[in-house]
């Protein structure tokens, strides 16, 4: 194993909540190092409330959601909105590789910090601005977080019931928008190592949700159908479905998706004489009969835990997986196996268990943890060894609120 | 014509569906060069998946294979065959990434897994995208969309805020977790690029769907092993009680996403009580579900008696981030996405002109584009087997007659 693919890279991580942080924490988790300016006028608000989970917290070095976004990273503390501190900002962005923001549209530029003035900087930096509309268009001030992503982008109006309202999306649709600005900043970094030259991106988080319905939305044009929301259901497939199990809140998802895994789960759940039921002897008319085919599936489901139900069907080569919620996902062997979770330390003082990456790299390693730095922890070693000012310097700036 | 960012790169994909497309799709969007294998005959599953113009079935014309497989070159290669294994290596060869979503036994059993194929060519990028991933018990298991959806948790929290568990889990909207899974490939794939560039490493990405939708809840995934809780569906469990959840208006729904002080601020002085601000609890963030509580009968009013459209531009007017739930159809009309130009018309020697969307990410100097559309089956036979691979058109005719391609 060798070190990580992005070591030697430098990030000046002006982002903050989830969607920004995470995207450049991924590239940190490759072995980039990102310094994250915060400053008292403005601490990350992750590190004081979470939408996602409702959680609160007192001061500024408890938050997990915080600790996880932004581990690895080096902190500082910078007031944006005086002079000085923009000329500091610019110190640190010229000894960096790439800039990732996501305040709104307009912000940096008018603190001195948009593209086209650090370029001059650092004529080849790479800077991504992400924002809840993208940086141009009739839109681009209109401020959002993650739900309103996913209202705006059409992935809720297709997600839920069928009798019900649009699903509200939260952390998830974050994080969505981060690996995508993540990979944004991957394709500019490969492009850059070819040619030397860097460049602006500007991501729309809500187009990051738009792409992921692409063939619903070509519907549309091609057809004038406008998909609405369809619970578990598949157009072609059925059976295709979670279905209830053994225990408080348990469910199983089956999917089968040919007459000849159809024959297999019969048998496998001891039912053979459905392989040529008029009923649902095909894929039409199974798909036809899909009320009355849920309905028996679900009698024999309920005798059994979802892990028995994967366990019957999968031997036989058919889809089942539980509908897992954290404690199942903690317990399950096959991703203790895979080391899912990974303990790292906590900005509270204490442990966190958070999930590591999903891809494996075989000649290089994760970098995960050790933990987010705590509220201006990384200051000395930032403006000092770094940008190499002097005591006296960093202790009078500190005395005037600029680095604050 | 500017050069995309990945000029140069090549890309050879050996998959189907969504989630091995998506991320090759990405990847080649943005300038890399791919060439896509197909079984001879049905090819990509995607083809037979549709939506079709007109419902009419046509292996040539489906939107999602339309859609997930632009600027790839096609080609037919029956890889069971021994002439098929060779020539599956050639191309090996060529590729700097390798893109493949087959159950691990498969690769193995075909001798072309990672180990097999980094003889071949030491530096070759190898991203697997599988259920389960590489390793573990279930690392053959099958999985669908709906299977990886619930298996990676996300499934449970589907959809929030309901009153009681008495209904189904269920999946996020169309094959949502499987374009979530090739993103995060893909992003892997151009970290262990990198890594290629600088040291000339090759190395195998093991890159698993179920651990790709984990992650993107890894805070409410992890909130057992810290906190020894279960998040769930339910308002009350998820802790999202007061505005939360889709609210509805005269023409549809809105989702109100306060986050701060000042958009509550905002919000009061929108519904035409700025006094509503002065009272102490709804200025505490702690009890300001109790004071939203004795107003909510009052805001579901105020919402039902205004359209989405009207709601949404004068809340953002005042930096309150209320926004409408689009359909589909008003997401295709979308005056932003239109200002944006984020849908481009792509045309098809079969489908035709379609409107595809295009990209989230606008590149000042390396824009994405669609410089041709997805493959026939088979199109590029001739291309890649006789120009790139130097087959005679004698040696295409044998390699067809024997079902190799």
């Amino acid at each position: 194993m060798t070190g990580g693919p992005l070591e030697g890279i430098r990030i000046a991580d002006f982002t903050f909540a989830w969607a920004g942080p995470y995207a450049t924490d991924l590239l940190v988790y490759m072995g980039a190092e990102a310094i994250h300016v915060e400053s008292n006028r403005r601490p990350d608000h992750s590190r004081m409330i979470s939408l996602t989970t409702r959680g609160r917290f007192t001061g500024l070095n408890q938050s997990s959601v915080f600790n996880d976004m932004n581990m690895g990273k080096l902190g500082i503390t910078l007031d944006l909105t005086k002079p000085k501190a923009v000329v500091l900002a610019k110190r640190i962005v010229k000894v960096c590789d790439v800039v990732a923001q996501n305040m709104r549209p307009g912000v940096m530029e008018r603190l001195g910090l948009g593209y086209e003035a650090l370029q001059e900087v650092k004529p080849d930096i790479i800077y991504l601005s992400s924002s809840a509309r993208g940086a141009h268009g009739p839109e681009r001030t209109y401020v959002g977080y993650a739900p309103s992503f996913a209202a705006l982008g059409g992935i809720s109006c297709i997600t839920g019931y069928p009798d019900g309202a649009p699903a509200q999306m939260y952390g998830e649709i974050d994080l969505i928008s981060a690996t995508t600005s993540a990979f944004a900043i991957l394709a500019a970094l490969n492009h850059k190592q070819r040619t030397g030259e860097g460049q602006h991106i500007d991501l729309s988080s809500s187009e990051a949700t738009s792409v992921l319905i692409g063939e619903v939305l070509m519907d549309y044009f091609m057809n004038g159908r406008v998909q609405s929301r369809s619970g578990n259901r598949d157009d072609i497939m059925a059976p295709h479905n979670c279905y209830r199990c053994k225990g408080d809140d348990k469910w199983v998802s089956i999917v089968v998706s040919s007459d000849e895994e159809w024959k297999a789960f019969c048998e496998a759940i001891g039912e053979p004489e459905w392989v040529d039921d008029d009923r649902f002897c095909d894929v039409y008319s199974r798909k036809q009969n899909e009320e009355e085919l849920d309905r028996l599936i679900r009698q024999w489901t309920i005798g059994h835990t979802h892990h028995e139900v994967m366990d019957i069907l999968q031997k036989v080569g058919v889809a089942a997986v539980p509908s897992y919620n954290s404690e199942e996902l903690y317990q399950d062997p096959h991703l203790k196996e895979r080391g899912l979770f990974t303990e790292v330390d906590h900005i509270d003082g204490g442990k966190h268990i958070v999930v590591s990456p999903p891809w494996r790299f075989s000649a290089t390693s994760a970098r995960i943890g050790p933990r987010a730095p705590l509220f201006g922890e990384h200051n000395q070693y930032v403006f000092g060894e770094l940008l190499g000012m002097r005591d006296e310097e960093i202790k009078s700036l500190i005395g005037e609120r600029v680095i604050y | 014509m500017a050069k995309g960012a990945l000029e140069g790169a090549k890309v050879l994909e050996y998959a189907a569906f969504v989630s091995g497309p998506y991320c090759t799709k990405l990847l080649a969007d943005l300038g890399a060069e791919a060439i896509k294998i197909e079984e001879p005959g049905p090819g990509d599953e995607a083809r037979r998946r549709g939506p079709f113009p007109g419902d009419i079935p046509d292996l040539e014309k489906s939107a999602l294979f339309l859609y997930l497989n632009t600027n790839k070159m096609g080609i037919t290669l029956n890889v069971n065959t021994p002439t098929g294994k060779k020539i599956f290596k050639e191309l090996v060869k060529w590729a700097d990434i390798l893109v493949e979503d087959k159950p691990p036994k498969v690769m193995e059993e075909l001798g072309l897994d990672y180990n097999a194929l980094k003889v071949i060519n030491p530096q070759l990028i190898m991203t697997s995208i599988t259920p389960f991933g590489q390793t573990g018990p279930y690392r053959n298991y099958k999985a669908h969309h709906l299977n990886i959806y619930h298996g990676s948790g996300l499934g449970y929290l589907t959809p929030s805020e309901v009153d009681n568990l008495e209904r189904e889990p269920l999946k996020g909207g169309g094959l949502l977790g499987d374009y979530v899974s090739g993103l995060y490939a893909a992003m892997a794939t151009l970290g262990a690029l990198y890594a290629k560039g600088k040291m000339g490493l090759g190395q195998h990405v093991d890159s698993s769907r179920q651990q790709a939708l984990i992650n993107i809840q890894r805070v409410q995934a992890s909130a057992y092993p810290n906190e020894k809780v279960n998040l769930s569906r339910t308002a009350q469990s998820s802790g999202k009680a007061g505005m939360g959840g889709a609210m509805p208006c005269k023409n549809g729904y809105i989702a109100a996403t306060l986050a701060q002080d000042n958009q509550w601020e905002a919000f009061c002085e929108l519904l035409g009580h700025p006094e509503w601000w002065e009272n102490e609890k709804m200025r505490d963030s702690y009890t300001r579900g109790e004071a939203y509580s004795e107003i909510e009968p009052f805001v579901l009013e105020w919402m039902m008696n205004r359209t989405k459209e009207e709601i949404y531009h004068q809340a953002e007017a005042m930096s309150c981030p209320i926004v409408p739930f689009l359909s589909p159809d008003e997401v295709a009309n979308d005056r932003q996405l239109e200002a944006r130009g984020f849908f481009v018309e792509v045309d098809h020697p079969k489908a035709g002109k379609i409107r595809y969307p295009s990209a989230p990410y606008q590149f000042s100097k390396t824009p994405w584009s669609v410089r041709h559309p997805a493959p026939l089956l088979g199109q590029h036979n001739d291309e890649v087997y006789c120009q790139l691979l130097g087959y005679t058109r004698g040696d295409l005719v044998k390699l067809r007659g024997a079902g190799i391609i």
